[in-house]
């Protein structure tokens, strides 16, 4: 294969990743915006996303396309209750203080993926894709689900960001991320909307797991790539700014897709890193966000 | 009299706001010298810049006719110009000698335990080296505060507002402190208690809207008509 | 004088302990001696300077791949070897404090873990020279000091108590001298300390270089006595340990790195007899220490019964 085609594979797999990326970074990014909280069980819960969506599509008799359907509606709502008791257990407590809260989620990092290793056992397990269906290129194959998935993300996005600046759920997020004093003040259940919060970060990492998992495979391991490369986005893209993790993840998708197939994967992700702390280091507001 | 400290056309402004605004000031060698203004006149913004804790944005800083403008704070402590914090900022969970060792420490490493023995006697304070300092009542907690200041030996003893707080017999103990460190010290206050500031200090300075609005002795100030106006008038007529 | 004895005392305790232990057991308590001694080291940054770190595994691993690389790939002994350790763990930590300095708090937590992340892919892209994924084995012929051939039992516990001996009584010392107080009083009140004379940067990065130091140390030697020398080392939950250790015997205490090992070390290895849960174990105590004990043990024991120990 010559040079222009393989640049084009490398671009269809980097938006493929970005797609997924943006879901998972996303979630992250709303908690550390509302809650000004970091969590490092993120990848965790992309992980038992993924995890779940094995158990849903081997166990129920329907076929492959409607139990997908099911586990992409089940699973993201399992994680998403599991993470807002870890909220009201553990994380309330601590009253949210930054350090203390980085610690415990360690904690609850090595708790899930202990817990799916004895559950689920140590192999990766291929869950089947929803349809098979292949694009015929001049120079290969691609496949169809791939890039339903970057559609099917795209559309989820856009459903946040709806969420997000059209309701009143959003608004009221909105509000308790700008002053949680305040908007206790204005009778906002501030600890209900940090549990919602906690919940829909950890859900979207859900989602975005059950949508790359015909992809990619599940394995009690699997969080944490997509943990790294979310903190990485985070931060490139400011912290707490969904518009700047937006781009950021396109750009770190892209990017990644295209080191990885040309140098090697190792090395994309030690460029990653570098930049990130870097970035942390001399750029704290981000690469594309505003100053705070 | 020689100045031990300047500022020239020292300038800070926050967004629109001008904190600090062009000021020319002149701290004299061995004077207890008033800094006095209503809220927000830009005291403690002007103090922060004499210390380092805020950066200049423009204008300039002279310690002993040596520009000290751009000096990072802790490398001015170390040239003898010494701060304590208008909200009482001891180590609550170290102990009163540790407090002031670590002062006295930084100064010198020689003989800690006797410069801290001193610094204590001299606020008054010996016998609590063992206490923890989150311990202490609140006005001897600001005598610690105090004992800190003076176990760095600074040249330049920035207060800002040392009496808040105090009960009026501290008051009295704390007029008899400040005026035994002069003249081997330079003592520049912030202080909101008039009262104090008529009897102790031999220089004021008035601020308002981050500007100097009239500089003199107790006396000349008192007879200032700006200053009548714009700050002492009712306040001081209804004593 | 109470605070010397009680520490010295602790140390001769473990001398006697090797004579009374049975071998599986001596040779647990050698391996918690030195990973003890890289918590301590833990313990200089976080307990005392107040610097939450994620990174220190690169600091560990820097130790123990400056003693390995040399004694293979140039035949090198291990007592100089054991310096290029000790001065590897150091250095890194000077590198990564320079840069990482800059930030506080949970920034600095983010860009430790960043650091110790690329070190950590690093060794891996670097296979053909670090045994990349598998490692290396430390030949036993090159594991010897003065003549005592540390493979075996006997002389490895000897020299894991003399690296603990050496760590604890130099923290000992450093905690209490003047430096220690000036450590002590960044982590309470950075802004104060500066309005002393003191430049917070210099302060940490003078405490994350020794940190580095003892980290390294504890590598290069956990190395040697134990022949293998991996990337695994250098994963985030080398990281995680000597915080957990830390947190569990008391930050800001100078045996609680002790205690925290040797219990954590007996719990995961008392629960892998019921279960292979053993991550499970690390992530409950990590999450019930933050809530019900974020003092550790000797951190609540100083505060209710015995303020004067350091």
């Amino acid at each position: 294969m010559s040079f222009g085609p393989f640049l084009l594979l490398a671009l269809l797999e980097g938006t493929v990743m970005a797609a997924v990326l943006a879901l998972t970074a996303v979630g992250l990014s709303l908690v550390f915006g509302v809650m000004r909280v970091v969590n490092v069980a993120h990848g965790e819960f992309f992980m038992v996303g993924a995890v779940l969506a094995w158990f849903v599509t081997t166990y129920l008799p329907f076929p492959p396309a409607l139990s997908w359907l099911v586990a992409l509606i089940i699973a993201p709502l399992i994680v998403a209750a599991i993470a807002a008791l870890a909220d009201t257990l553990i994380l309330k407590r601590l009253t949210y203080d930054p350090e203390a809260t980085i610690v415990a989620t360690i904690g609850i990092l090595y708790m899930l993926q202990q817990a799916v290793l004895t559950l689920y056992g140590p192999d990766a397990r291929p869950v089947p894709a929803p349809f098979e269906w292949r694009i015929q290129t001049p120079w290969f194959g691609y496949s169809g689900y791939k890039l339903f998935v970057v559609a099917a993300s795209g559309a989820i996005l856009t459903a946040v960001w709806l969420f997000m600046t059209r309701s009143r759920a959003g608004l009221v997020m909105r509000a308790t991320q700008v002053d949680r004093d305040i908007a206790r003040a204005f009778g906002i259940n501030v600890d209900r909307v940090y549990a919602g919060t906690f919940a829909l970060g950890a859900g979207l990492a859900a989602v975005a797991a059950v949508l790359i998992v015909p992809i990619q495979q599940a394995h009690y391991l699997m969080g944490h790539d997509p943990l790294l490369l979310s903190f990485v986005v985070v931060i490139i893209g400011g912290l707490g700014s969904i518009r700047g993790t937006l781009v950021a993840a396109l750009v770190i998708g892209l990017s990644d897709g295209v080191i990885s197939m040309f140098f090697s994967p190792t090395l994309a992700k030690i460029l990653a890193t570098l930049l990130v702390a870097m970035v942390l280091v001399f750029r704290p507001q981000g690469l594309f966000g505003a100053k705070a | 009299m020689a100045a031990v400290m300047e500022t020239i056309a020292l300038t800070r402004h926050f967004g629109g706001l001008r904190a600090v605004d062009g000021v020319d000031f002149r701290l004299t060698q061995g004077q207890i010298h008033a800094l006095i203004g209503p809220n927000g006149a830009g005291k403690t913004t002007f103090v922060s810049l004499l210390s380092g804790r805020i950066p200049v944005q423009s204008g300039q800083i002279l310690l002993e006719g040596k520009e000290i403008t751009h000096l990072p704070a802790h490398a001015r402590v170390h040239k003898g110009v010494a701060y304590t914090f208008q909200i009482t900022s001891v180590y609550p969970r170290l102990s009163v000698f540790d407090n002031v060792a670590l002062a006295a420490q930084s100064r010198s490493p020689k003989d800690v335990a006797a410069q801290v023995a001193e610094a204590l006697a001299h606020v008054g304070l010996t016998g609590m080296e063992a206490l923890l300092a989150g311990t202490l009542s609140y006005g001897h907690q600001r005598l610690l505060e105090l004992a800190m200041g003076l176990a760095l030996r600074p040249r330049v003893l920035i207060l800002d507002e040392p009496t808040q707080g105090l009960a009026a017999g501290e008051i009295e103990g704390f007029k008899r402190l400040v005026r035994s460190l002069v003249p081997q010290t330079t003592v520049l206050l912030i202080e909101h208690n008039m009262e104090l500031v008529m009897d102790l200090a031999d220089q004021i300075t008035v601020l308002n809207f981050g500007q100097i609005l009239a500089s003199g002795t107790p006396a000349q100030i008192h007879g200032n008509a700006a200053v009548q106006d714009a700050y002492l008038g009712g306040h001081h007529a209804a004593h | 004088m109470k605070v010397w004895a009680l520490h010295l005392a602790v140390v001769a305790a473990l001398f006697a302990l090797q004579f009374v232990l049975p071998p599986y057991h001596a040779t647990n308590l050698a391996r918690i001696m030195v990973l003890a001694v890289f918590a301590m080291g833990y313990n200089i940054a976080f307990g005392y300077t107040g610097l939450l770190s994620l990174g220190h595994a690169v600091f560990f691993a820097a130790g123990m791949f400056g003693m390995g690389l040399p004694v293979w790939h140039l035949d090198w002994t291990a007592l100089p070897a054991l310096i290029t350790g000790l001065a590897a763990g150091g250095l890194v930590a000077g590198a990564v404090g320079l840069l990482a300095l800059r930030t506080a708090g949970v920034s600095f937590m983010i860009v430790t873990l960043m650091f110790a992340q690329a070190g950590y892919l690093l060794l891996l892209y670097f296979g053909a020279v670090t045994g990349g994924d598998e490692g290396f084995v430390v030949e036993t012929s090159s594991r010897s000091v003065f003549g005592w051939n540390l493979s075996e039992d006997g002389p490895r516990y000897v020299a894991a108590l003399t690296l603990f001996a050496a760590a604890l009584l130099s923290c000992l010392w450093l905690v209490r001298s003047p430096f220690g107080r000036v450590m002590v009083a960044m982590r309470e009140n950075e802004d104060r300390s500066r309005m002393l004379g003191y430049n917070p940067f210099r302060v940490k990065l003078i405490a994350l270089v020794m940190s580095g130091l003892y980290a390294g140390a504890a590598g290069a030697v956990y190395g040697l006595l134990f022949g293998y020398v991996g990337a695994t080392f250098a994963t985030i939950q080398y990281s995680i340990l000597p915080m957990l250790y830390v947190l569990l015997g008391g930050a800001g205490t100078v045996l609680g790195p002790l205690l925290g090992a040797a219990v954590v070390f007996y719990l995961i290895d008392i629960t892998s007899a019921f279960t292979d849960a053993y991550f499970f174990v690390v992530g409950a105590s990590l999450v019930a220490l933050v809530l019900f004990a974020p003092k550790g043990i000797l951190g609540t024991i100083r505060e209710r019964v015995a303020a004067w120990l350091p």
